[in-house]
């Protein structure tokens, strides 16, 4: 009888060792990453100089890196361009890179690093939710103050966070109302497998409810999935009028190139997106044409500040050449901060606070005049739904008539009820 | 009909890329017992070569029949720079390789991150692949049955290299017994390189299948690298026919967990019924006979 050689054993061990161990330390989403130190020292932000230190924390390597990095590139425009105009309360921006790494542990030490390190006085960056609820207890254990620039969930407020990007109320469910007013009887939802799609899919299944839209199927892929073929077979089968897109990152593509090759196509069965901006839809190809997202900011906008910010940005070095929603919101977030320190005159945490509930701070903002809510800490934003054409540009549908005043716990909606948003808030820690 | 012909169908599709992106490493792992965690980033190069093809031959009716050869030239010249550098040092130490190779594949990703839009590059499928065949009611992607066919096509080459040619010969002797072929005369160092451009340069052609299904960018690679181990292991290590039962196995697998239940628990269950395999039969579904004693 032959045996078999000991060493083809040995690497089948290593071998399906190394696949449990690796698979194992992807993204954990939901992480509570808490840094090191047990008390809160005393603020060491100097601003005696003739300039300020402020930090931005952007992944700028491992997957997160495909968004980030333009994230990363806008928040400096925008401080030299703050810094080109006199600086903030005359001192100039001197700003600390830190790279996040797509790693959420890393968020948190470098949120500290960057907090009593570095001494900053406020922090800019996060992209993934995951990534903000790392930041969170390290700003709020050291009264620090963190600007964060992406449409997320909602169901959070933290007096040491700003919100740029749009919440729920601004961004799903005017794509809903959208979709009530285009007749939609069956709507069926595709999403990453994270804390964002399984968030907003539970609000969109309420409100679909109360305008008398059917749940036709809901389906969840792992982020770093791209294969959508098994669950776009279900799509067919299920055959429903629009499909409400969840979906963040590459896996988009998958997810667009699938639904193409089944035969499926934006004229018939369209999708909406909420991921899917101008950086986004050159890597789809053809297949995305045609398709709908829901933004308050795309690059075809036309307002006054607009075009300044995107031939601004079309000049700067490393630019994309296009501009999108969460890179308008990483813009906005430095000048809201500009303008908090120049209406409380100081940099001191609890001063800006005040500021920003003792009077309206308002920015005229590429999108148009953002105000902040002093008490949520979020901004009011206009709804906009955008049809992709072939050069990858949105074509504008359907606007919201008025700015929608952020509302990120759903409370003036009476179909929201508290004992799920209570659920829901937890669950989102 | 329809719930069985689907999955069945999909599975397929998605067993057959999983093999093409096995199929290289069941010879550089299996044959020649180096993990190359960069397998799944020549599997990238593959899919930006497809990119580059398209921006020379713009008719996509043609690119992508030229962008084949192409990305399988491209990633076995990178995969045999990465043996003349690297490996070559590391024969006979396997968690040395992994752990150099992990790095390789991080210096590869952040290279195609700045070199390329960070969000990725689209590689435009050919039209004769746009539209859908009939079975039994199930209008099956036409794209599906193009990776089918670019599996078998490449495990048809492989296998008739390794069984009919001299060169597939030594290799074969190489991997029985490493001593007695090079006492036999065979220069091992000659057949470990042309195993490694081979086996890099097939992670080259899967990834030009892998940039029609989903995104072209610096992360595609690490999506395959797991599931392509974790594929060779459960097939046997050194065993083309283990990998492509396994690889069919696991896609059919996945495609009907994710028609029955859903597309992330799909990825768990499918994955557990690997790893309670290998428990049962850690050698995998075939073995290598050998009278090696090592």
């Amino acid at each position: 009888m032959s045996t078999s050689s000991k060493r083809p054993r040995t690497l089948v061990a290593v071998g399906a060792t190394l696949a449990l161990a690796l698979s194992g330390c992807g993204a954990r989403a939901g992480d509570e990453a808490v840094a090191g130190g047990t008390s809160a020292a005393p603020s060491c932000v100097d601003t005696s100089g003739a300039s300020v230190k402020l930090g931005f924390l952007n992944s700028l390597t491992g997957g997160m890196a495909i968004s980030e990095k333009t994230v990363s590139n806008v928040l400096h425009m925008a401080a030299d361009e703050i810094n080109a105009g006199g600086g903030i309360l005359g001192k100039k921006i001197e700003y600390v890179q830190e790279d996040g790494a797509t790693d959420w542990p890393t968020f948190a030490e470098k949120t500290e690093k960057l907090l009593t390190q570095d001494c900053v006085a406020a922090i800019f960056g996060g992209w993934t939710s995951s990534s903000r609820k790392a930041v969170k207890p390290v700003v709020e254990k050291n009264n620090g103050l963190f600007f964060y620039p992406v449409q997320y969930e909602g169901l959070e407020s933290s007096p040491n966070i700003y919100y740029t990007g749009a919440t729920t109320n601004q961004q799903i469910i005017p794509a809903m109302d959208y979709l009530a007013s285009q007749g939609v009887k069956k709507l069926f939802l595709a999403g990453s497998d994270y804390v964002f799609p399984r968030t907003a899919n539970a609000i969109i299944k309420l409100y679909a409810a109360e305008l008398g839209i059917e749940i036709v199927g809901e389906e969840y892929v792992p982020l770093d999935k791209d294969d959508w073929t098994s669950q776009v077979a279900k799509i067919v089968a299920a055959k429903p009028d629009f499909v409400f897109n969840t979906i963040n990152g590459s896996s988009n593509v998958g997810f667009v190139k699938a639904y193409y090759d089944a035969g499926l196509k934006a004229e018939t069965t369209p999708i909406i997106s909420v991921s899917i901006a101008e950086e986004e839809a050159p890597a789809m190809g053809h297949e995305v044409t045609g398709q709908y997202a829901s933004w308050n900011y795309f690059q075809s906008l036309k307002t006054d500040t607009n075009p300044k910010f995107i031939e601004s940005w079309k000049a700067y070095p490393n630019s994309s050449g296009v501009t999108s929603d969460p890179m308008e919101a990483a813009y906005i977030s430095l000048y809201l901060y500009k303008a908090l320190v120049e209406a409380a005159g100081s940099f001191d945490v609890d001063a800006v606070n005040a500021a920003a509930k003792a009077k309206p701070i308002t920015f005229d903002a590429p999108e148009g005049t953002v105000t902040l809510d002093g008490e949520n800490h979020h901004i009011s934003k206009p709804g906009h739904i955008g049809k992709i054409n072939s050069s990858n540009q949105f074509d504008i549908v359907w606007s919201s008539d008025k700015f929608i005043e952020p509302d990120p716990y759903l409370e003036g909606y009476d179909w929201f009820p508290a004992d799920i948003r209570k659920q829901l808030t937890d669950a989102a820690g | 009909m329809d719930a069985l012909i689907a999955p069945l169908l999909n599975g397929s599709a998605q067993g057959a890329l999983l093999l093409l992106a096995a199929l290289g490493l069941s010879l550089t792992f299996g044959q020649m017992g180096v993990i190359n965690m960069a397998h799944g980033e020549f599997l990238m190069l593959g899919a930006f070569a497809a990119y580059l093809v398209q921006q020379v031959v713009t008719a996509t009716d043609l690119s992508i029949p030229v962008a084949l050869p192409v990305a399988f030239v491209v990633a076995g010249l990178f995969g045999l720079l990465l043996e003349i550098t690297v490996i070559q040092w590391m024969y006979r130490r396997p968690l040395d390789t992994l752990l150099v190779t992990v790095g390789v594949s991080l210096v590869l990703q952040q290279a195609a991150l700045q070199i390329f839009p960070s969000q990725g590059v689209p590689v435009e499928k050919p039209g004769w692949l746009d539209g859908q065949l009939t079975v039994l009611g199930y209008g099956w992607p036409l794209r599906q049955l193009f990776t089918i066919l670019l599996a078998t096509v490449c495990v048809a080459a492989l296998s008739a290299w390794l069984r009919y040619t001299s060169f597939g010969r030594r290799i074969r002797a190489t991997v029985h017994n490493r001593d007695l072929a090079e006492t036999s005369g065979i220069s091992t160092r000659t057949v470990d390189r042309l195993t490694f451009f081979t086996g890099s340069g097939l992670a080259g052609v899967a990834g030009v299948a892998a940039s029609l299904i989903g995104g072209t960018n610096s992360q595609m690679g690490a999506q395959y690298i797991i599931p392509a181990f974790l594929v060779v292991a459960a097939g046997g290590i050194g065993q083309l026919k283990g990998t492509i039962i396994a690889a069919w196995a696991v896609g059919v697998a996945l495609s009907f967990f994710a028609y029955w239940t859903t597309g992330s628990l799909a990825q768990v269950l499918a994955f557990i019924l690997v790893i309670v395999f290998l428990q049962l039969r850690p050698q995998g579904l075939f073995t290598v006979r050998t009278r090696s004693l090592a």
